[in-house]
């Protein structure tokens, strides 16, 4: 019962600050944004602005929840929920540092790919249960994205298992502690696969460039087009979710996650927030400056750039992890 | 009834009940989404069975991709219900004997000896890697038949593409390679030019237009 009760605060204790880092990861999109439009963003709730997403997500929660007439009313609440479930429940095998990890499951990266996997049925659930024609070409356009570029993921994660050795993710960071900081890391062996995962990533959470699911300018808001109030809000917060956990889960596998990157100067959180941090700066960025892909390109890059990408540099590292020139 | 057995029965009733409103259920995208439930289930009765690597990749593979690429079909599908159920008191006699037959097989099985001696898998701490064990077998005693297992499905990939691929005539394709090649040079030309002032800008034609 005492085990049970432990457990429960140290979900708690991972949920509410990913729940409280999605609220501030909103303001911070807009003010990045802003600043890079030449604006300034948010300015007018609290100082600079830092009570916005407190006051948005007040307003969300006293909306009006619509269900449309002709929806399938079961699935149309059961699709939010579909995604933040995944969404949360992957972070239980997330580690923080060589002793915080919710738990250390041996097969803990095939739990993440599993999960993450399960999220796309909340977009198509949505589009189909809204009885909506934009609504369903949003989950049409996201089911076929999503299985091209997890596809590329996988691969990408299977050069990752080949230096480690391992599935748990808590060995996989502790295979990057090496002399050399920063260049024990994956990062640098994996280079290519860094990138893929990351652009997929990217794909996969839906997000500028590859918001062809949302497309607002094409098809109106996508899947989540009737969703209203909080079940709305829901999908934000699972979007956003997964954009964090894509940022901790690159941090993990090729950026050598609490590791330091300087030889000498101790490891600890602070990297791993530092860097996933910068992730998500990315991810800011990359959706002030791309335009959004026409589709036919989206596809030609997750089948036949990325997975051709993968597969070669699986075979590199393999000839060369066996090779004597092999460095780390 | 301890914990685990209380689990194992909760999952198993869903996983029943799911395979039931599989075939039940009217409305096709209704019936695929109770076998992805039902998958789930399945899934994580093989957990409390420690077979987490077999678990982990049915819901990988069957939820993440097979179901998902099989609710798009189903979804796009504008299926008519009462056609289906055409004909239903005329076929319900081969439908019960196939059925009856299956019901005699799976109970002749499930009675058998073997069926009933195996024996429950032991717990294992957290360090054990049932992910590891699977590979060394995979991969030193079965090596040839896993090797073969994955050539035929790279066969029947290459089969499968080659049965749908059409080079239709008269199709406008794009070239990729040129879209690549592209430089904002060959599409937009920056001129230099003197300001013009359109006509009906100039106050003294507005002063003459208000004059007639």
């Amino acid at each position: 019962m005492l085990l049970t009760a432990w457990t429960l605060i140290k979900i708690l204790a991972i949920t509410l600050p990913v729940m409280g880092a999605v609220a501030y990861l909103t303001y911070a999109e807009r003010k990045v944004i802003g600043y890079i439009q030449v604006r300034i963003g948010p300015n007018r709730v609290g100082p600079l602005g830092l009570l916005q997403p407190i006051a948005d997500a007040v307003k969300l929660l006293t909306k009006e929840l619509i269900i449309p007439s002709g929806a399938s009313k079961v699935l149309f609440v059961l699709a939010p929920v579909i995604s933040i479930v995944a969404a949360l429940a992957a972070w239980a095998v997330v580690p923080f540092g060589p002793e915080t990890i919710l738990a250390d499951i041996d097969a803990g990266l095939l739990y993440i790919l599993a999960l993450t996997s399960m999220g796309v049925y909340g977009v198509i659930v949505a589009g189909w249960a809204s009885n909506s024609k934009y609504a369903f070409i949003g989950a049409m356009r996201s089911a076929a994205q999503i299985v091209a570029y997890e596809i590329a993921m996988g691969f990408a994660l299977i050069g990752v298992l080949m230096l480690s050795g391992s599935l748990s993710l808590l060995d996989i960071v502790n295979a990057q502690q090496g002399d050399w900081g920063l260049f024990s890391w994956n990062l640098i062996p994996l280079l290519p696969l860094f990138v893929v995962y990351f652009i997929s990533g990217v794909a996969e959470t839906n997000r500028a460039p590859f918001d062809v699911a949302e497309g607002e300018s094409e098809i109106v808001a996508g899947f989540h087009v009737e969703y209203s109030g909080m079940t709305f809000a829901i999908f934000f917060l699972a979007e956003y979710a997964n954009m964090i956990l894509v940022s901790a889960l690159s941090t993990c596998l090729f950026l050598g996650g609490w590791l330091s990157p300087i030889p000498g100067v101790p490891s600890g959180w602070p990297w791993l927030f530092a860097k996933m941090g910068f992730l998500l700066f990315c991810f800011l960025w990359f959706r002030a400056t791309f335009p959004r892909y026409r589709y036919d390109q989206i596809m030609r890059l997750g089948w036949k750039v990325f997975i051709p990408v993968t597969l070669v540099w699986i075979l590199v590292v393999g000839a060369w992890k066996l090779s004597p020139w092999w460095l780390w | 009834m301890d914990f685990m057995t209380a689990v194992f029965y909760l999952f198993s009733t869903v996983l029943v009940l799911s395979g039931l409103r599989v075939i039940t259920a009217r409305n096709p995208v209704h019936a695929a989404l109770f076998l992805v439930l039902a998958f789930v289930s399945a899934s994580a009765i093989w957990m409390l069975l420690e077979a987490e690597f077999l678990a982990l990749t049915l819901v990988l593979v069957y939820v993440g991709a097979v179901m998902v690429l099989f609710l798009f079909v189903v979804m796009m599908l504008d299926v008519n219900f009462d056609t289906l159920r055409e004909g239903f008191w005329r076929h319900l006699p081969v439908g019960l004997l196939v059925a009856g037959v299956m019901v005699t097989e799976m109970v002749l099985v499930v009675m058998s000896e073997g069926f009933r001696t195996a024996p429950a898998p032991e717990a294992r701490g957290f360090d054990y890697s049932n992910t590891h064990e699977l590979g060394m077998v995979l991969y030193t005693q079965y090596l040839y038949a896993f090797e073969l297992a994955a050539v035929l499905l790279l066969v029947a990939i290459v089969a499968a593409i080659a049965l749908t691929l059409r080079r239709r005539e008269g199709v406008r394709r794009n070239d990729i390679g040129k879209q690549v090649a592209v430089r904002a040079a060959d599409r937009m030309r920056v001129v230099q030019m003197a300001p013009e002032v359109p006509a009906f800008s100039r106050p003294e034609a507005a002063d003459g237009e208000a004059a007639q």
